[in-house]
């Protein structure tokens, strides 16, 4: 026996959870490129877009309360259901830091830069390597490769550590890059706060494969 | 002044102490004595096997629920902790049910003993067509009990969570009542025996889901004196009311087995047999 309209509605959740994660990714990887071009209207528009990404968690939201009310999902189907009501809390929580690095690019448009921007492209580029792997592996159920993708959340703490001194130095010695820096060390926090965010999807990951609620990585931070 | 905190800062690693988890893990209930157990019990009507080695402690003070696909046994192996299955021709058993210490198949044990101390509740409401107290009063009478039956009465009605619904009308006839109402009696009649076991077999299927839930509520409030082993067709039912759930499949042969008992909670979220997993979400049976 299979329950066809329930199936498909568990599909659909997990698809609306899946769309509103590559919403997510564009968007951090959009921040940081309209942060290095001194892109305006670019970030205006990162910033407009964030209200989509809410939206799609309130959906998917409302969906899932949906299925729980009408079908009594059990073992496997509720865990599903439970870890993507935990994951787009997660993603839009992602959507927000984005957008707060939007909102950063857009108060420097109009300012030279302090440095050029190496380390903190780089904490992006790990942040979004690991949100596609988290999603690649809740796509297959794969715990193993959660937990592979919780570790390189170190990488990114390292990163946000050199960013945060390299920072300080800039301010020490020249205290008029003072309010710049202080906006940049918010972008590297967002990028850090963001892989952090992705080891809590790599938990849900690992209860919706074990059944076991695990703490992966506790970050530095 | 602020350089100098700056520079501070700049050297000092940032110490935050890591998260402590909010949540203990998951763990079983507090320990409860094994009050009766089916040990590697086979039962058969005639040449057809209905259950095949099945293995069951029912713990004290705990709700114990047996689910499965119809025909998998479920009531074969609840009326078995009674005797229930006596008189149904061909009925014979291998393996053993342990009752305080005994095995109640073995010879010299008398089943009217067995019941008095296992009392059971059934499917549907079964009230005599009697008035509500001489219902409850019933089983004490037919043992001789000689004391002040009201008092039992009194006692199983509230017990049962009925007593404020008919205190007033304890001549009526117990046939006047609702389905529900009639269902708690049949509770009350097997409390006022005081046994040490109550056997419900789908005690709810007749019910509505108002009386469902005081049904419901009432067992949980009996587990403080009572072992409950309840048989259900409504996995949401054993998912609200249940500590311990067993799950029972029909083997190809068509006999009865137990493939998997443990936590409530760990059976509905984390079944660790694909059966199982496969039942509960409903693809199968």
């Amino acid at each position: 026996m299979t329950r066809t309209a329930f199936e498909r509605q568990l599909a659909e959740i997990q698809e609306d959870m899946l769309v509103q994660a590559s919403m997510v990714e564009r968007a951090i990887g959009r921040s940081i490129q309209a942060l290095k071009n001194r892109d305006a209207d670019l970030a205006r528009q990162i910033i407009a877009d964030d209200v989509k990404i809410n939206h799609k968690r309130y959906e998917t939201e409302e969906k899932c309360v949906k299925l729980i009310a009408t079908q009594q999902p059990l073992a496997s189907d509720l865990r599903t259901i439970v870890a993507v009501l935990h994951i787009i809390v997660d993603l839009e929580r992602m959507g927000d830091y984005a957008e707060g690095t939007a909102k950063i690019a857009l108060t420097l448009a109009d300012q030279p830069p302090v440095k050029p921007y190496i380390d903190i492209p780089r904490m992006a580029q790990v942040a979004i390597r690991m949100l596609t792997g988290s999603l690649e592996a809740f796509k297959n159920r794969n715990a193993c490769l959660a937990r592979d993708i919780c570790n390189q959340d170190d990488e990114v703490d390292a990163l946000y550590d050199q960013v945060y001194r390299e920072l300080l130095t800039f301010m020490l010695n020249d205290p008029k890059t003072i309010e710049r820096s202080t906006h940049l060390i918010w972008v590297a926090h967002n990028l850090e706060r963001i892989a952090d965010r992705v080891t809590n999807l790599c938990e849900r990951v690992v209860y919706l494969v074990e059944g076991k609620v695990e703490e992966l990585n506790v970050s530095r931070y | 002044m602020i350089r100098e905190r700056l520079q501070e800062i700049a050297n000092e690693r940032p110490v935050v102490a890591p998260a402590q988890r909010d949540a203990e893990p998951m763990s079983a209930p507090a320990a409860a004595e094994t009050v009766a157990e089916a040990r590697h019990l086979s039962v058969w009507y005639g040449d057809f096997q209905a259950l095949r080695d099945v293995s069951l402690s029912v713990l004290g003070r705990r709700i114990t629920a047996i689910i499965g696909p119809s025909g998998c046994g479920k009531s074969t192996l609840i009326r078995c902790f009674n005797r229930m299955n006596d008189l149904i021709p061909g009925f014979r058993t291998d393996g053993e049910v342990q009752f305080e210490g005994r095995n109640i198949y073995a010879r010299g044990v008398d089943p009217v003993e067995v019941r008095r101390r296992i009392g059971m509740v059934f499917q549907k409401p079964n009230p005599f067509p009697k008035s509500i107290s001489e219902n409850v009063a019933f089983g004490a009478r037919v043992n001789g009990y000689v004391g002040r039956l009201d008092e039992i009465v009194e006692r199983a009605l509230r017990q049962a969570a009925l007593w404020d619904e008919v205190k007033d009308k304890l001549h009526k006839n117990a046939l006047t009542l609702s389905g529900g109402q009639q269902q708690r009696l049949c509770i009350a009649r097997a409390l006022a025996i005081e046994p040490e076991v109550i056997l419900m077999d789908e005690p709810c299927s007749a019910l509505d889901p108002v009386a469902t839930l005081k049904i419901e509520d009432l067992m949980r409030d009996l587990i403080r004196s009572y072992a409950i082993v309840i048989v259900t067709h409504n996995m949401q039912q054993a998912a609200r009311v249940a500590d311990y759930s067993a799950v029972m499949m029909m083997a190809p042969d068509r006999a009865g087995e137990m493939i998997e008992c443990g936590l409530t909670r760990e059976v509905f979220t984390n079944p660790t047999d694909k059966r199982t997993e496969d039942y509960i979400t409903g693809r199968f049976g």
